[in-house]
């Protein structure tokens, strides 16, 4: 399993392939519904560095704030990322992204946007938000926490060793795409439908 | 206590109990402890997959935590999902004394983090922060003749919760009739659209008949189900075997990244219709299937149920 560094660049980044296992450490963001329409009304100064070169993961957190004003992440997984395909592509393209981590894939409006830009879809296991929990050890500030509350708000954090799998690449290539052909091809046989 | 009578049951019961922390704890097991069947039936799922494959990795690290939610008594998923309860009690007990403290609890649960706060403000956008809000926790009841409370409870993902749907039969494009065979086809259907969105692999809860509101209760309450009981009625026993079947041949796999383990359990229950009207309402339920049960007698001692 090949360890990536963040900041990545986008040449290390149009090196994976769909298929690849990949542990991330270093520093990332966690953004997701709220987050998403909140960076596209307009360019947020504030969060822009964190998101150049740099990941955002779509995550909820359950988080423990500590009497000295830090928080933890006590339960950390992925969330359903395709709520975020008409936002995607623009908000990498704004940013600089060069990943997003999520769960369930995405369409074809990100996959051209992650061709575009130089850009991957990583996807984490749904649910286990212990074992990626763990390899969270900090979480360095938050931002729009009163606005969008804990699982909405975008925080910034540090991951160590956080693995994921690349199922879409900046190659036009899409394990859900693959899945989902297979999977229809298997439906019309059991229905009964000419394949 | 003298005879149990059912009439005047809650009479024997102490009304004025308060039973928010044996809701608390209820809930604290069902975010953070998986019955022991779901987990036996991602080890075969894990077992049945190529070994180093990506289902195989993937399930392996649920099972990796899973122990860990346990050992550490901490939530399973950080989508700790809608509480949905099942309670039963007898007569004489105010549900809206049991709704309380079922709420006290999930407020409670919440600021122990074994709950994250999940009631948004459909108009603000605003969290309510503390776990509760319009219509969560969502609680049925209904009175009994047993002398003692039955809690049953699950805990619904908003992953999960987007891919269940509900189909009206007949429906063209699937070839889809009034009959066994259109629900088998609407309910593939489902499980082909849900590709790995709901987390899988998921349990689907079905109704067949009902109206809109009554079919997708029956179909969560079927969740409650042990996921290798068997349906009494005979022919939904046999589409529940065979739904399970067609549904893993889809090739969809954990979290769909392929593979032979698409769905846990399927478990069908039905719902009389009106004449106008043949609705299949499928409940998905992700890997992370949080049930948690409990019984309290009439002298307030607690049996954990499975």
């Amino acid at each position: 399993m090949a360890e990536l560094k963040l900041p990545v660049s986008e040449e290390t980044i149009r090196g994976l392939e769909v298929g690849d296992f990949v542990e991330l450490s270093g520093r990332m963001i966690t953004g997701r519904d709220a987050a998403h329409k909140w960076l596209m009304e307009e360019y947020r100064e504030e969060v822009a560095p964190f998101m150049k070169d740099s990941v955002i993961y779509h995550c909820g957190p359950v988080v423990a704030s500590n009497d000295d004003g830090t928080h933890d992440f006590v339960a950390a997984g992925p969330t359903t990322s395709i709520r975020e395909e008409p936002y995607q592509a623009d908000v990498i393209g704004r940013y600089g992204l060069r990943g997003v981590i999520g769960k369930g894939g995405m369409g074809a409006k990100t996959l051209a946007g992650l061709a575009e830009y130089g850009a991957v879809y990583l996807h984490a296991v749904g649910g286990a938000a212990q074992v990626l929990a763990r390899a969270i050890p900090r979480v360095e500030r938050v931002f729009m926490l009163e606005e969008f509350g804990v699982p909405e708000a975008l925080w910034v954090i540090d991951v160590e060793r956080f693995p994921v799998i690349v199922t879409m690449d900046s190659h036009g290539g899409s394990l859900h795409d693959k899945v989902e052909e297979h999977s229809q091809e298997k439906l019309r046989e059991l229905l009964g439908f000419a394949v | 206590m003298g005879e149990y009578n059912p009439w005047v049951g809650g009479a024997l019961m102490d009304t004025s109990a308060n039973y928010t922390e044996t809701f608390l704890e209820l809930i604290r097991r069902a975010s953070t402890e998986l019955p022991a069947d779901v987990v036996a039936a991602i080890e075969e799922g894990r077992d049945a997959e190529e070994s180093q494959g990506l289902a195989s990795i993937a399930l392996g690290t649920i099972l990796n935590n899973i122990e860990l939610a346990r050992e550490n008594s901490a939530p399973i998923c950080q989508d700790t999902g809608t509480p949905v309860a099942w309670i039963h009690h007898p007569s004489g007990v105010s549900t809206r004394r049991l709704k309380a403290d079922f709420e006290t609890a999930v407020r409670e649960a919440t600021a122990r983090r074994f709950l994250r706060p999940n009631a948004v403000n459909t108009l603000t956008g605003s969290n309510t922060g503390d776990g509760a809000g319009r219509g969560i926790p969502f609680i049925h009841f209904e009175e009994w003749d047993g002398p003692g409370i039955e809690v049953r409870m699950i805990l619904k993902g908003g992953g999960s919760e987007n891919v269940g749907t509900q189909y009206k039969l007949p429906d063209a494009g699937l070839g889809a009739g009034r009959d066994l065979d259109g629900v088998r086809r609407a309910v593939l259907d489902a499980v082909f659209q849900a590709q790995g969105k709901g987390c899988a692999p998921g349990v689907l809860g079905v109704c067949v008949g009902g109206d809109r509101v009554s079919a997708f209760e029956e179909s969560k309450r079927q969740l409650l189900r042990p996921l290798k009981d068997s349906n009494p009625a005979p022919e939904l026993a046999e589409l529940e075997e065979r739904l399970l079947r067609e549904g893993n041949e889809l090739g969809i796999g954990p979290m769909g990244f392929g593979g032979a383990t698409t769905l846990l359990a399927v478990k069908v229950g039905i719902l009389d219709r009106l004449p106008a009207c043949y609705f299949v309402t499928i409940s998905y339920m992700c890997w992370a299937d949080r049930r948690a049960a409990v019984s309290i007698d009439q002298g307030g001692d607690v049996t954990w149920l499975s």
